[in-house]
């Protein structure tokens, strides 16, 4: 690795920023060039379907700021990866410049997956970047019909916020209840609850056959029981398709996200390429072997940090981070440690009533506690952190059971609840 | 080295608590509380807990 001249890390997001300041940590001196798609320097994701949503948040103060020692770093921005070619470790960007490089950062992230029916298209949203927040932000106005296809996570938050800002919110989720994927059913039905007391209306077990509208512009949804919804704004929040398109003919594992092993190193790939952020799919070696893209935000800080040293050539324990997430509803926080998902088949109310501040925990199939989450105010989420030493101690080798679930999602019949 | 948190614009995430326990703490309340000058050996701890702030509150002035 001492060769190491040029670093390039494709995407300029949280990932890539994280990754070039952790190279300089880990004491790399060679040139860094990230290379981003949007033409904004890295900037904070979650406050986009919140307080940039509500038109309370500009720019600056989602912007993230770089580490001094990350002053040197080349910033190609405006331009997105068009191909690679790894056995000549060579970049083509979008805008045709050729980029060669000595390590390849993969850290491209995700776009929005769009709905795939029949109808007008201007007037439907998503929210992934800046620019989407404030294309939509100026349709929420008081009063304005919104329909919000999907009831996962920015789905929900961004029903409240548009609750908040006085538009009228129906939630369009084909399983019975919203979130019930990421949390169980418990927090799905008290997070249901209060998006309802908050005069949200769900159209639950639906999903949306076709838009109808003008040429130009959606004014209304017709759902797969040929129900109708009047819409003057659409926001489909439908999950995320990995960016690795531009990777695609170098022989790697792109099923879903860039396959990495337990140090990010790209499967498949010649030394010096490794993945980081929600584009990768790797294994925690906390868990068990199963390579899983994660698309929480602590995810690309924490792979950054790995994927730096390992780029260096520094030696280090297997890729084992402690998952942990959040979403901001109303004036309610979901915040999770640990692996929930791993302990679907068995999940109990650990403190409190789910009508209020509650903590619920996910256990393994041997009785072992591998996730809390908690839904409240600032108390019961303190609560929940309380656990992260008793999750933490679950390590490489001794996660039992936890791993033969196989699955890190909670498995949903369709219409079995209502 | 000289810590800083924007108190208007924490919220208590507690994420800087793991990574720098020594500088950051929750009140039983769920508050934030920390070492405004904590001694230079903490500062890759201090990075981090300023970079797994969801809210960016943490600033480092040397």
């Amino acid at each position: 690795m001492s060769t190491m001249d040029r670093i390039v890390v494709a995407g300029a997001s949280l990932g890539g920023l994280r990754t070039a300041e952790q190279l300089r940590r880990a004491k790399f001196a060679g040139e860094i060039v990230v290379v981003g798609d949007e033409p904004h320097m890295p900037y904070n994701r979650p406050p986009l379907s919140k307080e940039v949503l509500a038109g309370k948040a500009g720019f600056d103060s989602v912007a993230f700021r770089p580490k001094a020692a990350a002053g040197d770093v080349v910033w190609r921005l405006g331009s997105a990866v068009a191909s690679a070619d790894l056995a000549g470790r060579t970049l083509t960007l979008a805008d045709g410049e050729s980029l060669s490089y000595d390590g390849l950062v993969v850290a491209t992230g995700l776009r929005p997956r769009r709905l795939d029916v029949p109808g007008p298209v201007g007037g439907r949203h998503t929210v992934r970047t800046l620019d989407d927040a404030r294309a939509l932000q100026g349709a929420l106005r008081p009063g304005a019909r919104v329909v919000v296809v999907g009831a996962g996570f920015i789905g929900c938050e961004v029903a409240a916020t548009a609750r908040g800002l006085g538009a009228e919110v129906t939630v369009v989720e084909p399983t019975p209840l919203p979130l019930v994927r990421a949390l169980g059913e418990v927090l799905a039905r008290a997070l249901l609850e209060r998006h309802r007391a908050q005069g949200v209306r769900f159209a639950l077990g639906r999903t949306v056959s076709r838009f109808t509208g003008t040429d130009e512009r959606v004014t209304g949804l017709v759902l797969d029981d040929e129900s109708r919804v009047r819409a003057d704004v659409v926001v489909e929040a439908v999950g995320s398709l990995p960016n690795v398109e531009w990777l695609e003919g170098n022989g790697l594992d792109l099923s879903d996200g860039l396959l990495c092993d337990e140090q990010l190193r790209a499967v498949g790939a010649p030394g010096g390429v490794v993945g980081v952020g929600d584009v990768a799919r790797f294994p925690n070696a906390r868990y068990d072997a199963v390579a899983r893209r994660v698309e929480h935000w602590s995810v690309p800080g924490d792979s950054a940090k790995h994927a730096a040293r390992t780029l260096v050539g520094a030696e280090q324990e297997a890729f084992a981070p402690l998952p942990s997430f959040w979403s901001d509803q109303y004036e309610y926080r979901v915040q999770s440690f640990g692996a929930p998902g791993l302990g679907a088949g068995d999940v109990r109310v650990l403190e409190g009533d789910p009508a209020g501040d509650v903590l619920v925990g996910y256990h393994d199939g041997g009785g072992r506690l591998v996730g809390v989450v908690a839904l409240g105010g600032a108390a019961v989420v303190a609560r929940a952190a309380a656990y992260r030493g008793e999750l933490s101690s679950i390590s490489a080798g001794s996660a039992g059971s936890a791993g033969s679930a196989g699955s890190s999602d909670f498995s949903v019949m369709q219409g079995a609840l209502s | 080295m000289k810590v800083v948190v924007d108190m208007d614009v924490c919220q208590d995430h507690g994420q800087c608590v793991f990574a720098s326990p020594e500088v950051f703490r929750l009140s039983d309340e769920g508050r934030l509380l920390y070492v405004a000058e904590p001694d230079e050996s903490l500062r890759e701890d201090v990075e981090d807990a300023a970079d797994v702030c969801p809210l960016q509150a943490i600033t480092i002035e040397d």
